[in-house]
């Protein structure tokens, strides 16, 4: 009996894999026929990042390496325009980044030679800068990770810091 | 009272092998339990890139893949060396994923239809064109979720 089951353990051992599926979860706009008009936003509370099928960076109209863009992204979020928001650490007002987290938008096109790990580093990063600044918030609000916060509070962060990343369909940007 | 004789010393006793089958059952119950089997062989090459904001993907069965790469060697000849969509075992054109998510989505009962989710496994070198004609179909296949696959690690640093 153990003789058939150490072949069975053995027959298991060598055909399990053990990796699990993740990765990063996006929603995608539904499919509209005709062209809607977007609704009228205004450019400081845009965050526009471009990538050229060489896979360099263009951040609000200037050159930016990968390192950098989260740090910026945050800036740009937490940035407190109006003064309205009175959780935003960054008390920058600067006038050319957004008016308050809620009004936010970045705004991401890439060229169709861009390559897919550059995208996933790109979309990474944005991720990650709205993640942390939800981990301060947390840390500040309730004293704990945002990953232990129960559902309601959790849910008041990500209201506090709403993920808005528009993806506009990619063009040809040239070199 | 001969029958009590005095054990005599000189050598441990040897360790019981009586629960070796209940051992060998318990890592036989472990590993069937754990181990997923290989549904799809890949035909196209697949090393996903890096990220570090993942979340891991639930309900395997509401999941229907795509992968994108550089075919294999041995295909290269068959289909050519420019990065293919692979649906299920075979490869296949852009225009077939719309079809494919919506097979996939009949499968799924009518309640969990709207939780349905496709993965993307698409290898680190893809080209955005081809990943972009693949959102635009599941756009017209009104199937949202979408979870890009990659693999724990930084992203930028090393390139390996």
């Amino acid at each position: 009996m153990a003789d058939i089951a150490f072949l069975l353990l053995i027959f298991f051992l060598v055909t399990t894999t053990m990796d699990v599926d993740s990765g990063i979860n996006r929603k995608l706009p539904p499919w509209n026929d005709e062209q809607v008009d977007p609704p009228p936003i205004k450019e400081k509370n845009i965050f526009t990042v471009l990538v050229n099928s060489k896979d360099q960076l263009l951040v609000e109209e200037e050159y930016m390496d990968i390192e950098q863009l989260r740090g910026a992204a945050k800036r740009f979020v937490n940035n407190n325009g109006d003064g309205s928001c009175d959780y935003c650490t960054g008390a920058l007002r600067s006038p050319t980044s957004s008016v308050n987290p809620e009004k936010a938008i970045i705004s991401l096109q890439n060229d169709r030679g861009t390559s897919y790990e550059t995208y996933i580093a790109v979309q990474n990063e944005l991720a990650a800068a709205y993640n942390e600044l939800r981990e301060e918030l947390a840390q500040r609000r309730y004293g704990v990770s945002y990953k232990d916060l129960g559902e309601e509070a959790r849910k008041e962060i990500q209201e506090a810091y709403p993920q808005k990343i528009s993806e506009a369909e990619p063009v040809s940007l040239g070199n | 009272m001969a029958k009590f004789k005095k054990k005599t010393g000189g050598g441990a006793p040897g360790i019981s092998t009586a629960s070796l089958p209940d051992i060998v059952f318990m890592l036989l119950f472990f590993f069937m339990v754990t181990t997923v089997m290989r549904e799809v062989t890949l035909k196209v090459e697949n090393k996903k890139p890096k990220a570090t904001e993942i979340k891991k993907l639930e309900r395997k069965s509401l999941v229907t893949y795509i992968y994108v790469g550089k075919p294999k060697a041995q295909y290269i000849a068959q289909v050519g060396s420019e990065p293919r969509i692979q649906l299920n075992d075979a490869f296949a054109r852009v225009k077939d994923v719309q079809n494919h998510v919506i097979t996939a989505r009949e499968e799924i009962n009518e309640a969990e239809r709207p939780l349905m989710t496709v993965s993307i496994k698409a290898d680190s070198e893809v080209k955005m064109g081809l990943i972009s004609d693949i959102k635009q179909e599941l756009r017209k296949a009104n199937t949202l979720k979408l979870n890009y696959s990659t693999r724990k690690g930084e992203v930028y640093g090393d390139k390996g």
